[in-house]
């Protein structure tokens, strides 16, 4: 099975210009289309262990980032397109590569509605997979991206995929979006933190993305049970603590953090019943990552690297 | 000519021979044309669905899904509306979609619904939306050169929402507006109502034909296109059962309410792509009413415009054809002088009130933004 990393430079840029990149990215297959440089270096960077498919096979989600027309050209815009539409407002070149990921999170969020999907990042180990759902801003992100760089496996940045009536989430492992000074916190946490294009000014601020397919298996798609979910919350001001936290307010939460739990009715119920009764919940508020991956660890009985 | 979504609607076991890669721009054709439910019953109706690879069920499951929720919700709002409305002394007329689904139409199976339409008398329709309001449905945020065309205009008010629900309403007084050609009268379409459930009413059969045929051929944006057209087609091979003198009536009615037009249209393209039954004589007998409306040229326009708007099934010209059509749809919709100045409106704000640098849109279904 050939990688991204494995094409030639030439092979690359032609594959991607014409729409015959396409990438297995946990259970679905996207061919990606771009004539844009940021957008081509990005990939470059953080899909390069990402494997190939033929583009003669089935694709889930066919999307493309180009020029709309000579209006958008002379504007220095760019497009999103997915089955040929255009879902969203155009977008400043510079915004691109941060466009493609939110674009590709887009497709699963409003299409796949196999899983009770949860807005949240979900790291594993030999121990079982935590989900941590968090508002922007939470620092799930950054919490996430911590413990992929200390020996954790990422599961999703963006999307906890739970098979309905189990407590068993489908990976879909793809780069960790950081906003703002999360960027630096990252990169001073770790200097193996390898790093996509910046996107300056977007409405979130200033976005990177991160490599997170860092663990041998990394790629594998099996699904694997949830045993914990964590509340993270990023406070500068409050004391770092972890705490219980009672099952029904973790219901409810995770509930409003969920894309499809109404959309899925008493299917949607359950299947947040089972795994709100299967895992232990707690509150994690923290500033220094050191001590909130330390923390991690100890919760769930993991080993500290480094 | 033929694309696979037309080719797997009509023949469901089409599907099953596809090639992967066609088995997959399959799927993303229905899911732009908003036919993915759809073509997901016609396919489990066929027993084609077993045979199908699962990477592929699984979004026709997808859609299913979506389909069943937005029907509990259409029964849920169905409710609150008559109620509502029966304190305004109005009846609740559901129209398209809301209609089929909540009639238990063949054509209702499948059918995705972006918003609720309903149709009020025209004398009641500022109490209608006085009591809508008063009930917590609250008008939408357009400005006020919108907000006057709707009502000068139009025949509709400008679209009502339950920002909790995310439901929107469209209130209508008719089903084209005065300036139109036609001068439809829709006393007679309430007078001739069907009452499906207690106090819930639809369109009667030929009159949701025609209506469907007309908001084929006046809408301007060919988005639902093909959606459209596959109304009439399952309405077209489901209602002469329900009623053996449906045929009979049907070019009379059309001319009664000024759309025979319409209806030619309707009748010739459902035929043309979906190749639907009619009775021997009767398109002839359509277009002898319609009068001199087979133009080459129009069909050269109208077939571009029922394909999925993909890359995929796009003919050559699809992008100026579709540009001709809306203007013709507007032109169909108000006399010239009405017409110039608005276009020219519309083209101005498209070109300089852009949003541009606009964070994404929100996204209609699950009530949150792309980009978290």
């Amino acid at each position: 099975m050939q990688a991204v990393g494995n094409l030639t430079n030439k092979l690359f840029h032609k594959q991607l210009r014409t729409g015959s990149l396409a990438l297995q990215v946990g259970p679905y297959t996207y061919s990606i289309q771009s004539d844009l440089p940021i957008v081509a270096e990005g990939i470059r960077a953080l899909y390069r262990d990402f494997v190939l498919v033929d583009p003669q096979n089935f694709i889930d989600y066919k999307i493309s980032i180009r020029h709309g027309g000579l209006l958008q050209r002379l504007r220095r815009q760019t497009q999103f397109y997915f089955d040929g539409t255009r879902p969203f407002a155009p977008i400043p070149i510079g915004q691109a590569y941060a466009f493609l990921e939110w674009g590709m999170n887009w497709c699963v969020s409003l299409h796949a509605n196999e899983y009770l999907k949860l807005h949240a990042a979900v790291v594993s180990s030999e121990r079982g997979a935590i989900i941590m759902p968090g508002v922007p801003g939470s620092g799930k992100s950054t919490l996430c991206a911590a413990l992929g760089l200390r020996g954790w496996r990422i599961l999703s940045d963006e999307h906890a995929m739970l098979i309905p009536g189990t407590v068993n989430v489908v990976p879909l492992c793809r780069p960790v979006s950081l906003k703002n000074e999360s960027i630096e916190v990252i990169q001073q946490f770790s200097a193996e933190a390898i790093l996509g294009p910046t996107s300056q000014k977007t409405h979130k601020g200033r976005v990177a993305h991160m490599k997170a397919d860092l663990h041998a298996d990394s790629h594998n798609a099996s699904p694997l049970p949830a045993a914990w979910m964590i509340f993270p919350r990023f406070c500068p001001n409050e004391r770092q603590q972890v705490t219980l936290r009672r099952r029904s307010d973790s219901f409810i939460l995770a509930a409003y953090h969920s894309f499809n739990y109404s959309l899925l009715c008493e299917s949607g119920f359950e299947s947040m019943e089972k795994l709100i009764n299967s895992v232990a919940c707690f509150d994690l508020v923290y500033h220094d990552l050191n001590w909130a991956v330390h923390t991690v660890n100890q919760l769930v009985g993991h080993p500290d690297n480094e | 000519m033929s694309f696979l979504l037309q080719q797997a609607l009509i023949d469901p076991s089409a599907a099953t021979k596809m090639h992967p890669r066609q088995q997959g721009a399959l799927i993303s054709q229905a899911r732009n044309s908003r036919l993915l439910a759809s073509l997901a019953v016609v396919l489990k109706d066929s027993g084609n669905m077993e045979t199908l690879p699962e990477k592929m069920r699984r979004h026709l499951r997808s859609a299913l899904v979506i389909h069943a929720k937005q029907k509990m919700d259409l029964n849920y709002e169905t409710d609150r509306i008559r109620s509502i409305l029966r304190s305004a002394d109005e009846n609740l007329l559901l129209l398209k979609g809301g209609a089929y689904i909540q009639a238990e139409l063949p054509v209702g199976k499948g059918r995705l619904i972006t918003d609720i339409d309903i149709l009020v008398s025209r004398k009641n329709i500022e109490n209608v939306e006085r009591t809508l309001k008063a009930a917590g449905w609250e008008g939408s945020q357009i400005d006020d050169y919108d907000d006057h065309y709707y009502r000068r205009w139009g025949h509709e008010i400008p679209p009502l929402i339950s920002h909790r629900r995310g439901t929107t309403l469209d209130v209508h007084h008719n089903i084209l507006p005065p300036t139109a050609g036609p001068n439809v009268d829709a006393c007679l379409l309430l007078k001739d109502a069907i009452e499906i459930a207690p106090g819930i009413f639809t369109l009667s059969w030929r009159d949701m034909v025609i209506h469907s045929a007309t908001h084929l051929f006046h809408e301007g944006e060919f988005h639902h296109g093909l959606r459209d057209l596959w109304d009439l087609d399952r309405m077209l091979r489901d209602f002469p059962d329900r009623d053996p003198h449906f045929w009979n009536e049907l070019l009379e009615r059309a001319e009664r309410l000024q759309l025979q037009v319409s209806l030619f249209h309707g009748l010739n393209y459902t035929h043309k792509v979906f190749g639907t039954p009619l009775p021997a004589g009767l398109l002839r007998e359509a277009r002898d009413r319609a009068q001199n409306v087979a133009k080459p040229i129009v069909d050269f326009l109208y077939l571009r415009a029922f394909r999925p708007d993909h890359p995929d099934s796009r003919l050559l010209f699809t992008g100026p054809a579709l540009f001709l059509l809306y203007v013709r749809s507007h032109y169909l919709r108000m006399p010239i002088y009405l017409l110039l100045p608005h276009l020219t409106r519309k083209l101005w704000k498209r070109c300089f009130q852009d949003d541009s640098g606009a964070p994404l849109g929100l996204d209609n279904k699950t009530g949150k933004t792309a980009n978290q």
